[in-house]
């Protein structure tokens, strides 16, 4: 497919890299000739400069024979021009709006046939809502849900005092008291496909695929359960903050924000009426003392600067705060973040790109697609739902007699409201959800790619 | 410095050169040249041998692949690929030294012309087609050829880019569409069509198959090498009108046939270079055609011999239909300049080139405007487009680079003992990727005659005239083979 990418900046960077190694022809739009060309000497892209906006720069990239439009530069303004212009200049692109201005929400949404939006991206949004899943079953370092929230796979790091620690997968049943599938284990920047004989090690992180509604006794038989999350300090007032604690408040989680400018405090006092919003440097350590860190069930580090949040992760980690959460909007080495103490790492960038891989791999194939697409294991891994059609093939064959790829694991299958983790004797039928695992190296378009060709 | 994928990239190389041994291997068989034949095989098989052991060498390759390596890797691909590719006119004992046929295959590879034969008559078919075929393959670059058959680009492909700039010349190399590998494609495929359009015309000229074949590799590579003594001055003036037009064909940027594709006719219209390179055609015509009028008998002759003449030296291709040696020296200045002034960015041709002439007049231009108006900022521009900076510095760090070459490859060469024009126009002819020279070394001659040492200086001047300086001198830094 032929796709345009208007912003070179994180998403844009992250978009190129994934959507260049699934094979499609990709034209980078950007201001700044130096981000293109550092961006050409690593991907195999074309690039176009200027302001993507802009009507000869658009067709200088060749909007009139594109298929997708990606609108991630910095300006939202910029952003839904461009899918505008695009869409009056060839009617049948489809395009995706990166928009994060609380403001404009409604009105993109709304009016998206105006816009010319097939989609509205707002990365803040997205990464508010994970970290508000993450408080709801804290322990987990993150969680993905499939099936209409049926299925999970959550991460579980093995810590030194765990019962996991030099495990047999054989025998985790007998641990867990629930059945349970590990899909992925990662391994020092390693990701392995694991069989029952494997044994796990300190400092692993395991995947597992789990019914939602055993989550807790997941938790509380890896003794890793507390009482719920009751309040939570956030530092940094940023647009995920805002979400996030639009969130929590419904949810009857109180909250507390801390931002170092004046001006915007006032803003969130004011669109955020239960909230404390507290003005000062999240970074001074008596301000914490202050507010009493140790005190809080959660800390949740959101400001702009990741190497702040990673020392206040750990700041809070050495005071005893039993979750903490770290935004990471550059994470590209992941192999030193995994060994300190951060607890959940929540990416926007990340969770933007697998939105719009997913969108992209859709349009390709209009049938059999996959429903969603979820990357684990620092993108090493990707867990896909299918649903399965008629076209699929093995239907009602036990998944033992089944010829799959290498490093292709099916991990759940869900009929209806009843889901089943995969064992050998599982089988699947017309109209189940499908989740599958596989190493990023083998991306699955549709559902039969993940057999053997015979 | 990742030597293990530089290593695989040159083993595939290697392969590919095998297989294009194998036509002109095929038409010794069939004319039954059994030294030819011979050396061909052995070539084929030490080639083979020399890229297997490559291969394995190189089996754990470790994917890091930077403008560094893809500037080291275009620059020894050349050397290694002309290493071997003079084995068939060693082994077969047509030319009895390494050096001579070495001289020879680089002179094809980078589409120069410039021969060490006496008679090019003598030699077998099966060699004479190679070595013309080895301007095909030249012309347009073997690697990029490589990019356009096998996918390099996987998952940061972003590298393929560097050897596509360190390959093609001219100042600023892009890609016409976003994946390399149809960028490589629609550039061959223009280049195939437009040389088996020229193999058309010539057989309708009347020429025989093989020699319209040989020709014709000979203009599109815009390299020179002839298939007769004469060069081209015993064939039929259609066939010699086709060539001049062909070689002016193919001295243009490759860009404006992918506009003309597209139906961008005004694009390719207003196109600064094209415009300049036409520009400069013209008026040499002109003025070459009345300096020499006296000399031919009629003015129709004159304007064919200084037309045929003007495309050769411009594009770089240096075939002759006349001795230009014997030309009044205002005609033989004018050539001169062409030698130098090269064919257009993007092109076949060597030279400066066009593009780089345009760029350094208008910075000279910018130059004496700032000396009357110290404060005014002005921004070069072409076609309305505003030229990065770094664009600039490159285009005059080239012409340092450029110029030095010449006055050290001239003071070595000058050691011979030859005329100072043979000498100079020897350097000239050889680092711009031209073949003939002036005097001793004119369009009649050859370069035989000049020491070992000026033919290893001459190779080097050819080698990295073809690839623009830069990978070829990085292969001399210590900088360059440095692990880390």
């Amino acid at each position: 497919m032929k796709i345009l990418i208007a912003g070179g900046g994180k998403v844009g960077a992250t978009l190129t890299r994934q959507l260049t190694s699934e094979g499609h022809a990709v034209t980078l739009i950007d201001r700044s000739s130096d981000v293109l060309e550092a961006i050409m000497g690593q991907y195999d892209v074309m690039a176009v400069q200027g302001n993507a906006a802009v009507l000869d720069i658009l067709e200088q990239a060749g909007v009139k024979d594109s298929d997708l439009l990606i609108a991630a530069t910095d300006r939202d303004e910029v952003n839904l021009l461009a899918c505008m212009t695009a869409h009056g200049l060839n009617p049948k692109i489809h395009t995706i709006g990166r928009i994060r201005n609380p403001e404009y929400r409604r009105q993109a949404y709304e009016m998206r046939s105006v816009f010319g939006l097939n989609m509205v991206i707002n990365p803040e949004r997205e990464a508010a809502h994970d970290i508000a899943r993450l408080l709801k079953y804290p322990g987990f370092r993150t969680i993905e849900t499939f099936a209409k929230g049926n299925v999970e796979i959550v991460e579980v790091q093995v810590t030194h005092d765990s019962k996991l620690n030099h495990v047999a997968l054989n025998h985790l049943s007998k641990i867990v008291h629930c059945k349970v599938l590990v899909c992925a284990v990662q391994r020092g920047d390693q990701c392995l496909m694991p069989d029952g004989n494997f044994v796990l090690q300190e400092n692993d992180h395991l995947y597992v695929t789990a019914e939602t509604e055993n989550l807790s006794t997941l938790l509380i038989s890896l003794g890793m359960i507390s009482n719920g999350v009751k309040n939570v300090l956030i530092t940094g007032g940023g647009r995920i903050s805002f979400y996030l604690a639009q969130q929590l408040q419904q949810s009857g989680i109180s909250c507390q924000i801390i931002e170092k400018d004046h001006n915007r405090c006032m803003e969130l006092a004011v669109s955020l009426p239960e909230t404390r919003i507290v003005e000062g440097d999240a970074s001074n350590q008596n301000l914490l003392e202050e507010e009493r860190l140790e005190s809080y069930d959660a800390l949740i580090n959101l400001t702009g600067l990741d190497e702040l949040n990673i020392v206040m992760s750990l700041y809070g980690a050495a005071k005893g705060v039993k979750h903490v959460i770290t935004k990471m909007s550059h994470a590209e080495n992941n192999l030193l973040i995994n060994e300190l103490q951060l607890g959940s790492v929540v990416s926007p960038k990340e969770l933007t790109c697998n939105s719009i891989v997913q969108y992209v791999r859709a349009m390709e194939n209009s049938h059999d697609a996959a429903v969603s697409i979820h990357r684990i294991a620092n993108g090493q891994a990707e867990a896909v739902e299918f649903r399965i059609d008629e076209s699929a093939k093995n239907v009602g064959k036990k998944f033992k007699d089944l010829n799959l790829k290498k490093n292709v694991l099916i991990s759940s299958v869900s009929h209806g409201w009843s889901t089943e983790i995969a064992s050998g004797n599982t089988s699947y039928e017309v109209g189940d959800t499908v989740v599958v695992v596989t190493q990023s190296g083998t991306p699955l378009m549709q559902f039969n790619d993940i057999f053997e060709a015979a | 410095m990742n030597y293990k994928m530089v290593g695989y990239i040159i083993s595939l190389l290697l392969l590919l050169e095998a297989g294009f041994m194998i036509p002109p291997m095929a038409i010794a068989a069939y004319c039954h040249e059994p030294l030819a034949l011979k050396g061909f095989a052995l070539s084929i098989a030490a080639i083979l041998c020399t890229a297997g052991v490559l291969y394995l060498l190189t089996r754990n390759r470790k994917s890091g692949f930077f403008a560094k390596e893809g500037m080291t890797v275009t620059g020894l691909a050349w050397i290694i690929m002309s290493l071997l590719g003079c084995l068939p006119f060693w082994i077969s004992g047509e030319i009895p030294h390494y050096i001579d046929a070495l001289f020879e295959v680089v002179s094809g590879f980078t589409t120069t012309g410039s021969s060490i034969l006496n008679s090019v008559e003598a030699l077998d078919k099966g060699l004479l087609f190679w070595r013309s075929f080895t301007h095909w393959v030249g012309g347009m670059g073997v690697l990029v050829f490589l990019m356009a058959i096998v996918p390099l680009s996987g998952k940061n492909g972003g590298f393929t880019l560097h050897i596509l700039r360190a390959e093609s010349p001219g100042p600023s190399v892009g890609k016409l569409v976003p994946k390399m590998k149809q960028t490589a494609s629609i550039l061959y495929l223009i280049y195939v069509a437009l040389t088996v359009l020229n193999v058309i015309f010539l057989l309708i000229g009347g020429m025989p198959l093989f020699d319209a074949v040989c020709t014709a590799f000979g203009t599109a590579g815009t390299g020179g090498f002839g298939i007769k003594n004469d060069s081209l001055a015993g064939y039929n003036s259609f066939c010699q009108t086709v060539t001049t037009v062909f070689m002016l064909v193919f001295g243009v940027n490759f860009s404006c046939y992918y506009l003309l594709l597209l139906r961008r006719f005004t694009d390719v219209f207003n196109d600064e270079e094209l415009r300049l390179y036409l520009a400069i055609v013209f008026s040499s015509i002109a003025l070459i055609t009345w300096n020499i009028s006296g000399l031919y008998p009629s003015v129709r002759e004159a304007v064919h011999q200084s037309a045929f003449q003007v495309a050769s030296i411009i594009s770089t291709t240096g075939f002759a239909t006349a001795d230009f040696d014997l030309w009044p020296s205002f005609s033989k200045a004018i050539l001169l300049f062409l030698m130098i002034c090269g064919a257009s960015a993007g092109s076949t041709g060597g030279g400066i080139k066009v593009a780089r002439i345009a760029l350094l007049i208008k910075s000279f231009r910018r130059n004496v405007h700032r000396q009357i108006r110290p404060n005014q900022l002005s921004y070069i521009r072409v076609n309305g487009v505003p030229v990065d900076e770094k664009v600039m510095s490159n285009v005059s760090a080239y012409l340092i680079a450029y110029v030095s070459i010449i006055i050290v490859s001239f003071l070595i060469v000058s050691l011979d003992g030859f005329s100072m024009e043979a000498n100079i126009s020897a350097v000239l002819a050889t680092f711009n990727n031209i073949g003939p020279g002036f005097a001793e070394v004119g369009p009649t001659c050859n370069f035989y005659a000049y020491s070992t040492l000026s033919k290893l200086v001459m190779i080097f001047g050819m080698l990295a005239g073809r690839l623009e300086i830069m990978p070829v001198i990085l292969l001399l830094s210590r900088q360059t083979w440095k692990k880390v």
